[in-house]
């Protein structure tokens, strides 16, 4: 018999549920779990600036993984400080598991130091949250927190640790639980077959079919199935912004993304379908536009783990509740087998007009002799680092640009907060990358508004020598939000610009890394290079880019699919 | 259209908060809510009556399924079933009123189960509009206080909500 305080045992946990790396940050609630780490070396500890950082760290680390990230925290602020985090995890349905230390249960509820109802705080944000009342109960309860967040629809889970349940000579017997049973928790593990027939007599019979597909795909890893589908039915493939990588965007059946800023054919072969197979994806508002005049004459068929994400905006005619590479592996063998082929002539009419409105283009910017455009600086990296680099946005029109113009053909490369769209994401989710893959290229792509959300981050890569590069599309104001009031609110510039910003070269040296500016449209490759080349050091790249940019194409507000502006003045 | 959603729920602390809260999060109305643990100690019953259109109503199950500590759940108002709500009711009680209240009562089959001079405090079960009908009969400016225990309800026949 194994006999261990409730700090030892929650460290042992996490050794036997098989985690690397916790991101995270002691303080006082926490101390007796953050000695039981010192006393170990099989989980490292990653110690960041702020809680915030240390989530999206653990997110960017679960993004590219495809496994559970882990997050550390005090009590109170501490655990205040990660709710952003949260809520992006929660969003993107992100696995994720919190640990928040909390003052001893004998002060809960007494406004004590530090004292926070986190399991009240989080509750909107989180899968699940669960609270230990005893210490025995540790390894059950971290069991079965990873299990919720890795099953299933994932998403975060927060386990609150009252400082008591953790005193060190207060011994109790070790059992970690080889499996969890929870009766209230069965997510689906197939899918209907009657509806799955069904789905694919619709798909045999449909003359102008198209695929919508969303990051339910990559987080149920099922790119392979997909892509096999779509390749043996030869149909057209759109997928969401956190879809991306789903499918090879280089390949001819790709389409681009589609939504708000979505390309041009993809948003009308939407519209003018007539049966959508949506693949883990939600139909959220950033997709359907006005959801009244969605897509009318398409029967929409929708595959989701999640049965509340089926019919919750858009109805779905044929759902099909069950994880998509399961669901997908099944259709797979029906169109093997069907009797039923698709219609030829009527795809090979669909695909002519479809490759008329890719011909028209909507995928476009005009360039200057002088000033360098956000975009070309996007297509510079993807050439400069073969479309194989892991990037990570923040939020705004960097984030857009980086979607639209950096082709990603692998999944789990392209890492943003697309649900909540969380500034101050990029550089920790970089981090989080660049730990796990020490030697790919991990770029953050972000603005000089969101950067300074989580700058103090340039602090922790050097003390883990983290060599992100950091590609600033600096145009001196918050530029999505000044598109907005340009388009909406005749240019009223309303807190939308920055004086005074940082000399951002300066600041990369002062925490210890290497910074470059770049103003000159000549010389924005050869330094590109340059920052490339250096492989073992973190760049902060400071890009001089169009102050006047907008992101185009552009759903027109309270439309359908197919209104959209492609520039400043041309709208269809 | 008004429903009656009945839940089996994981009897710990703040899996009602999180029944709660998923109604206020997610802009669902709550009418009326009970509460209280069942045969099995393990488990609360929990009925909540809400509004709204068939695919609010489809949404507020399908969210409340997935809270992990939802073990059942059934929407009385799909098939026949019968509901009963408790009501205690004050009632200012003086001289010829006495008589009144009391043939009132008896129409609507409650009880008086507490009398002063001046005051007879009602007891009275049925469905909520039953509820509603009494207190008009007895008109509300008679009325000192009303305390309703919110909806119960359950399926009529074989059909049982347990594990």
């Amino acid at each position: 018999m194994e006999l261990l305080s409730g700090a030892d045992m929650l460290i042992r946990s996490l050794q036997d549920e098989g985690i690397e790396y916790i991101y995270g940050y002691p303080g006082g609630a926490a101390l007796h779990i953050y000695d039981a780490l010192f006393r170990q070396d099989k989980v490292k500890h990653i110690l960041v600036r702020h809680e915030q950082a240390a989530v999206h760290m653990a997110d960017g680390y679960a993004r590219a993984t495809g496994l559970p990230g882990t997050v550390l925290v005090t009590s109170g602020p501490g655990a205040t400080n990660t709710i952003t985090g949260i809520a992006t995890a929660f969003m993107d349905s992100i696995p994720m598991v919190v640990l928040c230390g909390q003052v001893a249960s004998t002060l809960i509820g007494e406004d004590a130091f530090q004292e926070t109802d986190m399991i009240g705080v989080s509750r909107p944000v989180v899968k699940h949250n669960l609270s230990v009342r005893h210490p025995e109960e540790i390894p059950e309860i971290v069991r079965k927190a990873y299990y919720i967040a890795s099953t299933g629809r994932p998403g975060p889970v927060v386990i609150d640790i009252p400082k008591d349940m953790t005193t060190p000579n207060e011994r109790y017997e070790y059992i970690f639980p080889k499996k969890v049973k929870l009766r209230s928790y069965n997510p689906a593990i197939r899918g209907h077959a009657g509806q799955i027939k069904k789905a694919v007599d619709m798909l045999m019979a449909a003359k102008r079919p198209i695929i919508y597909a969303g990051g339910g795909v990559i987080l149920g890893k099922a790119t392979d199935q997909l892509t096999e589908l779509v390749r043996m039915l030869g149909y057209p493939i759109t997928n969401t912004l956190m879809g991306i990588g789903c499918y090879p965007a280089s390949d001819k059946q790709h389409i681009g993304w589609l939504g708000m800023h979505g390309t041009y054919e993809s948003n009308m072969a939407m519209h003018h379908s007539d049966l959508i197979l949506c693949v883990g994806a939600r139909f959220d508002d950033r997709v359907t536009n006005a959801t009244e005049k969605f897509c009318p004459g398409a029967r929409i068929v929708h595959i989701d783990i999640d049965p509340a994400s089926i019919s919750k905006t858009i109805d779905a005619d044929v759902p099909i509740v069950g994880p998509v590479d399961a669901v997908l592996k099944e259709m797979l063998t029906l169109v093997r087998e069907s009797k039923e082929k698709p219609d030829a002539d009527a795809i090979a009419a669909w695909w002519k007009q479809i490759e008329e409105w890719r011909a028209f283009h909507g995928m476009r910017y005009e360039t200057s002799p002088d000033v360098i455009k956000p975009q070309e600086v996007v297509e510079a990296l993807w050439r400069l680092t073969n479309g194989e680099a892991f990037v990570t946005s923040d939020v705004g029109q960097h984030q857009m640009f980086a979607a639209q113009y950096y082709k990603f053909d692998k999944p789990n490369r392209w890492i943003n907060s697309g649900g909540l769209g969380t500034m101050g994401f990029g550089l920790p989710a970089a981090m989080g990358v660049k730990l796990s893959f020490p030697d790919d290229e991990v770029l953050c792509i972000t603005g000089e508004g969101s950067i300074q959300m989580n700058i103090q981050e340039l602090s922790t890569c050097n003390q883990y020598n983290l060599p992100v590069k950091i590609i600033n599309l600096n145009n001196q104001a918050l530029g999505m939000v000044k598109q907005w009031q340009d388009m909406n609110y005749e240019s009223r510039h309303s807190q939308s610009y920055m004086e005074s910003l940082p000399d951002f070269v300066k600041l990369a040296e002062a925490y210890g890394h290497v910074g470059v500016r770049i103003d000159r449209k000549e010389d924005l490759v050869p330094k590109l290079k340059e920052v490339l080349a250096m492989k073992d050091k973190l760049v902060f790249v400071d890009i001089n880019v169009d102050r006047f940019e907008h992101v185009y194409p552009m759903q027109v507000a309270r439309g359908s699919m197919k209104d959209m502006w492609l520039s400043k003045t041309e709208r269809v | 259209m008004r429903r009656i959603i009945s839940v089996l729920l994981e009897n710990e602390p703040g899996a009602l908060s999180r029944v709660v809260g998923l109604f206020s999060q997610r802009n669902y109305n709550i009418e009326t809510l009970t509460v209280a643990p069942t045969e099995d100690e393990t488990l609360s019953r929990l009925t909540v009556t809400t509004t709204g259109s068939d695919k609010v109503i489809e949404q507020i199950t399908k969210q409340l399924n997935k809270l992990i500590e939802v073990v059942k759940l059934v929407d009385l108002t799909e098939g026949a079933h019968i509901e009963r709500e408790l009501m205690l009711v004050k009632l200012k009680a003086t001289g010829s009123q006495r008589a009144e209240i009391k043939r009132t009562v008896d129409i609507f089959r409650g009880q008086i189960v507490d009398v002063t001079s001046s005051v007879y405090t009602v007891q009275l079960a049925g469905n909520s509009e039953k509820l509603d009908g009494f207190i008009q009969a007895v008109g509300t400016s008679g009325v000192l206080e009303v305390v309703r225990s919110g909806v119960s309800g359950i399926a009529r026949g074989e059909k049982v909500l347990s594990l």
